[in-house]
């Protein structure tokens, strides 16, 4: 204990004011640049349009024919989104493996074949970045142009997109868990699959089962947005909707959404308790 | 001694870690087919670096060796994998994932030997129940086959790892402190179980054992290393309590027994018994 008469200074409070003021400094031009002003919202014109147009979501839209159509568009967007994520699965699977290092075999020891194993990953990784780096709206307005307007645009869209991304995460999630087991195996002879399957594969599944799921909810809303442009589902019932200017339409829409997103809950909780 | 009677062959073997610490020094030895040797020496000497340099895990920053009659590090990828799955390591911390089932985890052994298709078929249903089944019966834990290993003891769990290393039926046994965490009295059961097998099959058996004990009660022959370099190499009953309190020298000359917390006990009073083969 120093001198009695002076207080204990907390040593991390200076570091944490600094790291406060360069948050701030960092977001501040970001806000500026956007010209996001909360004063806009509350601008008297701007507020009566926005408010004459919130005023007609109510009463939701309930009849007979437009109920059914959104539930065939629904089912269309989970249909959707389901193949994507199908698809990017497909994509995924192999390419984060190729690009998964704890599953090298020549780097125990070091052994034979080093720079063929890093050569090989190279290109496995850039495709994965390629696929990732344009967003699926854009793919979509791709595929609108190859296949046709209509939900195929929109699955070709969500595989790669998401193919890339599911591809990154997994290589990530089998990188950071326990890679002793696969390691071990691949010391006692295991090739690459087998020390995957037998070593990795069990580790990290139930983080790759809750990261897939909540990829899959992310493809549900990316549909729906792909749909504006002509992908089918949701989105475009939706973009109909606005144009019309049919507020009931839209919050029905809207009710829809909220009720997909529960759904993806609970699958995802559900499929947790199984992984468990 | 002509190569073909030599399971293990170290020339002048060095490692230097990344970092610049140097595991091992400059170790020459010769372990022949069939012998059963234990390593010991204080913590740090060494002994699990060379271990796994036997194991092909660590490859020597100089000097060479030979495994099986092969310098691992001439082979193509193909001839390494074969070679490892002629040998066979029990790991201090048994590598098994925690939802893996017991079963499963046995068969694992074998993965070296299998081609990918039989090892994929086995993940769906077990390709040979009957085997994982005998070896688990040897390690006392038969009714654990469909259990999940995180529903395991620690001993238990431990045991698992040593059947799969059994049920590799490997030409050369490594095991890396395999009981460090385990009670004397299983210790003791697993160490002969080691040693039983390798006897049986003529295989070689090389173990790093914390407990001086054991090493002395089990093994023909004990070679003590300490800061990676070999002190002595001699049959148990050449080892004087003196040279143990040596090779413990760091440790403040306690001689780690069975017992969890290394206790002083004099070193005379160890039992030794080496098995006859």
């Amino acid at each position: 204990m120093r001198g009695e008469g002076h207080a204990i200074r907390d040593p991390a409070a200076m570091p944490r004011l600094a790291l406060a003021l360069l948050i701030i400094a960092l977001l501040w031009p970001g806000f500026r640049l956007t010209e996001f002003d909360l004063g806009v919202l509350l601008d008297p014109r701007n507020r009566e349009t926005m408010g004459r147009f919130v005023a007609t979501f109510f009463p939701l839209a309930t009849s007979h024919e437009f109920l059914q159509l959104v539930l065939k568009s629904t089912l269309e967007t989970l249909a959707i989104a389901t193949a994507g994520m199908a698809l990017a699965m497909l994509v995924a699977a192999p390419l984060s493996l190729a690009v998964s290092r704890s599953l090298s075999m020549s780097r125990v020891g070091p052994g034979p074949g080093r720079l063929a194993g890093t050569a090989a990953r190279l290109p496995a990784r850039f495709v994965l970045m390629f696929f990732r780096s344009i967003p699926e709206i854009v793919w979509a307005l791709l595929f609108v142009r190859a296949v046709g307007l209509g939900p195929a645009a929109g699955v070709l869209a969500i595989g790669v997109t998401y193919g890339g991304m599911l591809g990154k995460v997994y290589s990530e999630i089998l990188e950071s868990n326990d890679t002793r087991p696969a390691v071990a195996l691949l010391e006692s002879g295991g090739g690459r699959l087998g020390a995957f399957f037998y070593g990795m594969f069990p580790v990290a599944l139930p983080e790759l089962v809750s990261y897939t799921v909540y990829r899959w909810e992310c493809a549900v809303r990316a549909s729906v947005i792909m749909g504006f442009v002509g992908a089918g589902g949701l989105g475009q019932q939706m973009e109909l909707s606005m144009r019309m200017l049919n507020g009931g339409e839209v919050s029905t829409i809207l009710l829809t959404f909220l009720l997909l997103v529960v759904l993806a809950d609970a699958v995802s909780a559900l499929l947790r308790r199984i992984t468990q | 001694m002509p190569t073909s009677d030599m399971t293990i062959t170290l020339d002048r073997v060095s490692l230097t870690h990344p970092n610049g610490l140097r595991a091992v020094n400059g170790i020459s030895c010769g372990i022949g087919r069939g012998e059963r040797v234990a390593i010991i020496g204080p913590s740090g000497a060494g002994k699990t670096t060379l271990l796994r340099m036997i194991a092909t895990a660590l490859r020597p920053s100089d000097g060479t060796l030979s495994l099986l009659d092969v310098d691992p590090w001439r082979l193509d990828r193909a001839g390494l994998r074969r070679l490892r799955s002629r040998i066979g390591m029990v790991h201090q911390a048994p590598p098994i994932p925690p939802r893996q089932r017991v079963v499963t985890a046995v068969l694992a052994g074998k993965l070296g030997q299998w081609p990918l298709w039989k090892a994929l078929a086995s993940l769906v249903y077990p390709a040979d129940i009957g085997g994982a089944q005998r070896m688990l019966e040897r390690m006392e834990i038969a009714d654990k086959l469909f259990e999940r290993c995180d529903r395991l003891s620690g001993g238990q769990l431990q045991r698992v790892g040593v059947a799969r290393v059994l049920y590799q039926q490997a030409d050369l046994i490594l095991t890396d402190e395999p009981v460090s965490a385990v009670d004397p009295a299983l210790s003791d059961r697993i160490i002969g179980e080691l040693n039983r097998e390798a006897i049986a099959r003529g295989v070689t058996l090389v173990a790093s054992l914390h407990a001086v004990d054991l090493a002395l009660h089990w093994f023909p022959r004990v070679i003590g290393i300490r800061n990676g370099e070999i002190v002595f190499d001699l049959s148990p009953v050449k080892i004087s309590d003196a040279m143990l309190k040596d090779l413990y020298a760091s440790e403040s000359a306690v001689v780690p027994t069975q017992d969890s917390l290394p206790v002083a006990v004099p070193a005379a009073g160890i039992r030794r018994r080496p098995l006859c083969s």
